[in-house]
C-alpha cells in the first residue's frame, strides 16, 4: 500500500499503515503524543484564519533567524570536514571555507592526512575508537538493565525505605558529577584498580537519570492488570520480568541506552584521571593528548581523528532520533 | 533494584563517604628535612584542609570566573533554546525536522572534541572566522584575558543550546491543540498565545533545565583544560574543577587526596546553595 491519501483539505498525509506492523507498534509507543503534535501541525498549517496567518515579513524574518542559527551550529562542522583534508601550511595560506586542492586530488589529500593521523596516534586510533566503542556500550548495557529494574521495582513494588532510596537517587541526579571522580579516582587507586578498563567502566555504569526514565516509563506502560493476570497464572516475578516487562519497557530501555552510551563516549575527566596507559584511552583522551603535545601542528590531520572518532554518535543520533526526543520529554514533562 | 542500589552505593555514596573522609587528611612524608624522603603517610590535620580552601585566592576566583559564566552563559542560552523553540513550535515554518535535527548535532560532539574544533576556530592564522573578521577591520583576540571566559561560554552554548531547544519543544508539543483553538476563539495573537499559553507550560521544564545548566557550569572543565594547550593564561586554577583536578595530580600545592577533596566538597556545598536559592526564588515568583 503505497498510495497517498489525503486529509480533507487535500494535503498529503504519510500512510501509517505502511509500516509493517509489529515495528509500528515498538516505534509508537510513548512516541505517538510527538508524531500526533507533527501530523497536527501539518495538517493545520494552512487553516488558520486569515487574521491569524502569519504575514509575510515576520515569515521572513523567522525564516532568517532560523537559518542564521543553523549555519552558527553547523559551520564548526563543516569547517572540520574542509580543515581535515589539508596540511598544516594549506591550513593556514588556502581559503578556510573551501578544500585546498581540486576534488579530484581530494582522495590523496585524504589518505594522506590519514596517515599523518595514525602516524601521531602511534597507530593507536583505531585501538582508541574501539576502547570508547567497548566502554561505552557495556557500561550502558549494565547500567540500562539496572536503571530499568530499579525503576519498575520502585514504580511496581512496596517496600521498607523506598520513599528515601527514590529521594536520594533524584537527588544526585542534581549532585554535580564529575566532583564525584577525585574520590573516586582515589579509591580505585587503593584497591589497584585504577589504570584498567573496569575503572571508567564501572562508574559509567550507574545512571539517576537512567533510573528516573526507567521508573517514569514503568508507570506509565506496564499494566498493573497484565502483572496480577501473570501472577495468577502462576509466573513468577523474575519470569514476569524478563518475558513481560522488559518487552514492554524495550523502547524506554533504548531511550535509556543511548542516553548512558552517549554520556561514556563524552565523559573526559574520568579517563583522563583513571589511565595512565595509551592503549587503554577512549578517543576523545587520546585525540586531547595529541592536541597537548607541544610539537603537534598536524590539525587537519587531527581534524580527521575528530571527525572519525564522532562517527559513531552521529550514526546513533541519526538513526535513532526519535528515542532521543522522547527521553526528553519524559525529561520535561516531570519536572 | 538490588544490582541498581549496590552500584549506586558503590559509585555515588561511597565516593562521598570517602571523600569527606580524607578531606581530614593530608599526606606528609615522614623521616623530615626540606624535601621530605621516607614513606608517605596519612595525617589528620583536622579541618586544615578547608581552611586552606576558604582561605585561598586562586579558589575563589576561580569560583568567581564560574558564577560569572553561570550568570552570562546559563540565562543566554536558555533563552536563545526557548526562543527557538518558540520559533520552531510557532507554525510558521512548515518543516522543522532539518531545523531540530541541525541545533541538536553539537550534541552529538563530545565536549573536548568541541573545544578542540573551537580553539582551531579562534586561532588567528588558520580560522576562516578571525580572518574574515579581520577583513572586515575587526580584529579579535579569542585568547585575550577578557575575551577567553566568553570564548568558553561559546563553546558551551553551541554544545547545549539545541539539547535544551529539544527539551522546550517537546513541552510546547505537548500542550493540548484545543487550548490554542480556545485562545484563538477568544481573539489572541500569535504573540499573546506565545507569552500567556505556552510560556507558562514550559516555566517546569525551565526551572529543571537551568537548574541543570547552573549545576553543570560550576563543574566546569572540559573547556578550560582544552584551551590551556593553546593558551598558557589559563592557570592550572583558572576553574575550581581544574584545581581540584590539578592539585589530585600534584601539579599545585598542597597536593593529594585530602586538599582535592576538600575542594570537591567546598564545590558541593557552593552548588547546592546555589540551587536552592535559584528555585527559593523561582517559587517566591512564581507564587506572586
Amino acid at each position: 500500500m503505497t498510495s497517498t491519501t489525503r486529509d480533507p483539505l487535500g494535503n498529503p498525509v504519510k500512510d501509517e499503515l505502511a509500516e509493517p506492523k509489529r515495528l509500528r507498534r515498538f516505534w509508537r509507543n510513548p512516541w505517538s503524543a510527538e508524531r500526533r503534535a507533527d501530523r497536527i501541525r501539518e495538517r493545520h498549517e494552512n487553516d488558520l484564519p486569515r487574521s491569524m496567518r502569519a504575514s509575510k515579513v515576520s515569515k521572513t524574518v523567522t525564516i532568517i533567524i532560523l537559518v542564521a542559527t543553523l549555519i552558527y551550529f553547523l559551520f564548526p562542522i563543516f569547517w572540520a570536514v574542509i580543515a581535515s583534508t589539508k596540511t598544516p601550511s594549506q591550513l593556514t595560506g588556502s581559503n578556510g571555507l573551501w578544500f585546498a586542492v581540486p576534488l579530484s586530488q581530494l582522495p590523496d589529500a585524504i589518505a594522506n592526512n590519514y596517515a599523518t593521523l595514525l602516524g601521531w596516534t602511534r597507530e593507536n586510533f583505531w585501538r582508541w575508537v574501539g576502547n570508547s566503542l567497548l566502554y561505552s556500550s557495556v557500561s550502558a548495557l549494565i547500567g540500562t538493565i539496572v536503571s530499568v529494574m530499579a525503576g519498575y521495582a520502585t514504580a511496581k513494588f512496596n517496600f521498607r525505605g523506598k520513599g528515601i532510596t527514590i529521594g536520594v537517587i533524584m537527588a544526585a541526579m542534581l549532585m554535580p558529577a564529575t566532583l564525584l571522580t577525585i574520590p573516586q579516582y582515589a579509591i580505585f587507586n587503593a584497591i589497584h584498580l585504577d589504570n584498567t578498563m573496569l575503572a571508567v567502566i564501572i562508574p559509567c555504569c550507574v545512571s539517576p537519570f537512567g533510573f528516573f526514565l526507567g521508573r517514569v516509563y514503568a508507570q506509565s506502560s506496564v499494566p498493573n492488570e497484565l502483572l496480577e493476570a501473570a501472577r495468577i497464572d502462576g509466573a513468577g516475578e523474575a519470569r514476569i520480568f524478563f518475558t513481560m516487562v522488559l518487552r514492554l519497557l524495550a523502547p524506554a530501555m533504548v531511550t535509556i541506552f543511548l542516553f548512558m552510551f552517549v554520556a561514556t563516549w563524552n565523559n573526559f575527566l574520568l579517563p583522563l584521571m583513571m589511565l595512565s596507559s595509551e592503549n587503554l584511552y577512549p578517543v576523545t583522551l587520546g585525540l586531547y593528548g595529541m592536541v597537548s603535545l607541544a610539537t603537534f601542528n598536524d590539525r587537519g590531520a587531527l581534524m580527521m581523528g575528530a571527525l572519525m572518532g564522532v562517527l559513531p554518535v552521529i550514526i546513533l543520533f541519526l538513526a535513532l532520533q526519535r528515542f532521543w526526543r522522547a527521553g526528553l520529554a519524559a525529561g520535561s514533562v516531570k519536572g | 533494584m538490588l544490582p541498581f542500589v549496590l552500584l549506586f552505593l558503590l559509585v555515588f555514596i561511597f565516593p562521598i563517604v570517602y571523600a569527606i573522609y580524607s578531606s581530614f587528611f593530608q599526606q606528609v612524608a615522614t623521616g623530615g628535612g626540606a624535601y621530605g624522603g621516607g614513606e608517605l603517610v596519612n595525617k589528620f590535620v583536622g579541618l586544615e584542609n578547608f581552611k586552606y580552601v576558604i582561605t585561598s585566592g586562586a579558589f575563589w576566583a576561580g569560583m568567581g570566573r564560574v558564577l560569572l559564566y553561570t550568570v552570562i552563559q546559563v540565562p543566554v542560552m536558555i533563552i536563545a533554546a526557548l526562543a527557538l523553540a518558540m520559533l520552531l513550535d510557532s507554525m510558521v515554518v512548515k518543516h522543522i525536522a532539518g531545523f531540530r535535527l541541525g541545533y541538536f548535532l553539537p550534541y552529538a560532539i563530545p565536549g573536548v572534541i568541541a573545544s578542540i574544533i573551537w580553539v582551531y576556530l579562534y586561532n588567528g592564522q588558520i580560522s576562516p572566522i578571525v580572518k574574515g573578521l579581520a577583513a572586515l577591520g575587526i580584529n579579535v583576540d579569542f585568547f585575550s584575558s577578557n575575551v577567553v571566559l566568553a570564548s568558553m561560554a561559546n563553546i558551551t552554548t553551541w554544545t547545549f543550546t539545541g539539547y535544551n531547544m529539544l527539551i522546550f519543544l517537546s513541552a510546547l508539543q505537548a500542550i493540548p491543540h484545543e487550548l490554542y483553538e480556545a485562545a484563538r476563539i477568544d481573539g489572541a495573537t500569535n504573540w499573546q498565545i506565545a507569552i500567556h499559553v505556552k510560556l507558562p507550560n514550559v516555566r517546569g521544564a525551565a526551572l529543571l533545565a537551568m537548574l541543570m545548566s547552573i549545576v553543570g557550569t560550576i563543574q566546569l572543565f572540559n573547556e578550560p583544560q582544552v584551551m590551556q594547550t593553546a593558551d598558557p593564561g589559563i592557570s592550572y586554577s583558572y576553574t575550581p574543577m581544574m584545581m581540584a583536578y590539578n592539585t589530585s595530580r600534584g601539579f599545585l600545592s598542597p597536593k593529594g587526596d585530602g586538599p582535592s577533596n576538600a575542594i570537591a566538597i567546598v564545590m558541593a556545598v557552593i552548588a547546592g546553595l546555589l540551587a536552592m536559592a535559584y528555585a527559593f526564588v523561582e517559587r517566591k515568583v512564581n507564587e506572586e
